[in-house]
């Protein structure tokens, strides 16, 4: 995988050609108590190669733990997930944290950008454990800056950034991995209406270079700009938009 | 969909740790205290304990560690030593002077006066010695008034004398410019000068000497007790003290006994043993301190950086990568520590030698150390907090 500078148009994807982005069959996900929770019950869905998809559900559904499984940050208690073809269920750590650093991009509702950093420093993170050298991360972190319409704030503190530029700083260290899936969770909850329309045209412009994006939202207009609803209630996932 | 490994180059990890730990210099200050006075102190301790061997060093050994007697073994009342004594022992390497002396044995006829007749009211006797001329030097004399007898008048056996203060004013002489006799026995010598001091052989000071050659010649000497002493460089008195009896009786050096002072390094080894424990036991207590505070501070710090360490998980880094750069963090800190504690140690020692008129001493061995002692402290304290860091799950870190 190679991190360019995304295209303009939408990528041009064939269902035929490329495997689905996300494969998942019977995903679960049950905490051990006491007591037991049962998470995420067994889901099924498929996520193709250049979707936009949203998921929506009340507090406590099980987003951010579907979030969670699918970005290797956490292990299914049960069935399969395909990354791009890739079985990643049931990787050993090491394994995990080598395609998390290589083909999943994060987007959280508190940015988790290192506030005592520089814009430049927090971009350049995103690549930092693919052993990128520096001047290469440095290039491509002022490009992917540039991208997001920050390049006058690249050497600014990221504590001194107002919200809206803080979650497109975090768009850039997405945007610089160029991965395979970003998931974006929440990702204008923290934001007024004015610059969450910012960033969404900013992960609007991800999807159009090609990514694959699933977002997390409470926010029906969010859900609504996405070419695709997944609903989740009570740990069970649905197709369509709610109700 | 290629799978490559999650990847950490050593030099980002410095970057990384750096970063983090100048992000806050007083806090990392702070939490560096320990370790700096620990450093500090033992530097310190080092630097003063040297300082003060070498002090120790250049008092003790300006006296007692430059004086060799050369005695005999098996006093039999003759005279073991050879009558070029002086000659032989001078061409020696480190030996400044050298010669025999003796007490010449007294019976009553001696009587040193300064007329030809032998009162009978005197008070005490005055001892009589006779010395080679290199003997009197080694003593470190300082004259009243007068000069030394030499080798010239040892040489010719001339009936000269010096005489000490005390044994001066004894006899009413305080001149020698008159050429004041002085008759031992029933001989007359010349008074060539009055000794004022002498930092060795005291009893110079309460007698009349004259040279051996002449004191040969013209008393009976058996059964005095012969010494040789020498005045030694600095550091060359066991060396001489080894060399001189083969010198002197190369046919029977086991004839002569030398006798040296204490080696002075191993004296002052066991006096900067005894200053250094104490010192070196309290800044270990100091760095164990200091390793706690720095554990204790990191973990302190992980706990607030959960966030940033379930980021770095999220972007691709390993557990081993998160160890490694918390152990990175706390081995710069206290490696930066060290080297702190040192800079002040060695200006608080510079300062305090300074005024007390030392040369200040330092080791190399002890800058090198220090901050290896940093660093390994540091890394030490480290290895909890990033045991702990690496353990944390980062989907519980990113939940908002």
């Amino acid at each position: 995988m190679t991190t360019t500078e995304p295209a303009d148009e939408p990528a041009d994807t064939e269902p035929g050609d490329t495997p689905p982005a996300v494969a998942v069959d019977g995903l679960t996900k049950t905490f051990t108590g006491p007591p037991q929770l049962t998470a995420l019950h067994p889901c099924t869905f498929t996520i193709g190669a250049g979707e936009f998809v949203a998921v929506t559900g009340p507090s406590g559904s099980g987003k951010t733990t579907l979030l969670s499984l699918l970005g290797l940050l956490d292990v299914p208690t049960a069935g399969s997930y395909l990354l791009a073809g890739d079985d990643v269920a049931n990787l050993s750590d090491n394994e995990r944290a080598a395609v998390r650093a290589h083909h999943i991009g994060f987007v959280f509702q508190a940015f988790h950008l290192i506030g005592h950093r520089s814009v430049t420093d927090n971009v350049e993170l995103g690549l930092l454990y693919q052993g990128t050298s520096r001047a290469e991360r440095l290039e491509l972190a002022h490009q992917a800056i540039d991208h997001v319409g920050l390049t006058s704030r690249a050497d600014a503190r990221c504590s001194q950034l107002s919200g809206g530029e803080k979650q497109r700083v975090a768009i850039a260290r997405t945007l610089v991995r160029r991965p395979t899936l970003v998931l974006c969770d929440e990702p204008t909850g923290n934001l007024d209406s004015a610059t969450a329309d910012t960033v969404l045209d900013q992960l609007h412009q991800l999807h159009h270079a090609g990514l694959t994006i699933m977002v997390i939202t409470h926010d029906p207009g969010v859900a609504a700009q996405a070419g695709r609803n997944l609903t989740i209630h009570d740990g069970h996932l649905t197709e369509g938009p709610a109700r | 969909m290629t799978r490559q490994p999650a990847v950490l180059h050593w030099r980002d990890t410095f970057r990384e740790a750096a970063a983090t730990i100048t992000q806050r210099p007083l806090r990392t200050l702070l939490t560096a205290l320990g370790t700096i006075l620990g450093v500090g102190a033992f530097v310190a301790t080092n630097i003063l304990a040297d300082t003060a061997n070498a002090q120790v060093s250049s008092r003790f050994d300006a006296l007692k560690a430059t004086e060799v007697r050369i005695q005999d073994a098996n006093p039999d009342g003759t005279n073991p030593f050879p009558t070029d004594t002086s000659a032989r022992l001078e061409t020696l390497n480190g030996i400044e002077h050298a010669g025999l002396y003796y007490t010449i044995p007294d019976n009553g006829n001696l009587q040193p006066r300064t007329t030809p007749t032998h009162p009978t009211n005197l008070a005490a006797n005055i001892p009589v010695i006779a010395a080679d001329p290199g003997a009197v030097q080694a003593a470190i004399p300082t004259l009243t008034t007068g000069r030394l007898y030499d080798t010239f008048h040892n040489d010719r056996a001339e009936r000269v004398a010096i005489i000490g203060r005390a044994a001066a004013t004894q006899l009413g002489i305080t001149r020698v410019d008159n050429q004041p006799a002085i008759f031992i026995g029933d001989t007359a010598y010349t008074l060539v000068g009055i000794l004022d001091d002498v930092k060795r052989n005291p009893d110079l000071l309460l007698a009349v000497t004259i040279p051996t050659t002449a004191a040969v010649r013209d008393f009976p000497v058996a059964g005095a007790n012969y010494q040789v002493l020498i005045a030694t460089t600095a550091g060359a008195a066991q060396l001489a003290g080894h060399q001189a009896p083969i010198a002197l009786r190369p046919d029977q050096p086991q004839r002569l006994q030398a006798l040296v002072p204490p080696d002075p390094t191993t004296l002052r080894n066991q006096i900067s043993s005894d200053i250094t424990s104490l010192f070196l036991a309290l800044s270990t207590l100091a760095l164990l301190i200091g390793t706690i505070a720095i554990a204790n501070a990191t973990l302190l710090n992980i706990i607030e950086r959960r966030s940033e360490i379930g980021l770095r998980r999220a972007l691709g880094a390993r557990r081993a990568h998160i160890r490694r750069q918390i152990t990175t963090e706390t081995a710069l800190t206290g490696t930066t520590a060290a080297l702190l504690g040192t800079s002040l140690a060695i200006t608080t020692c510079a300062i305090y030698t300074h005024t007390r008129g030392w040369t200040l001493t330092i080791n190399p061995t002890t800058l090198i150390i220090a901050p290896i002692i940093g660093l390994t402290t540091g890394t030490i304290a480290g290895l909890l907090p990033a045991i702990r860091a690496a353990r944390t799950p980062p989907a519980d870190t990113l939940r908002t």
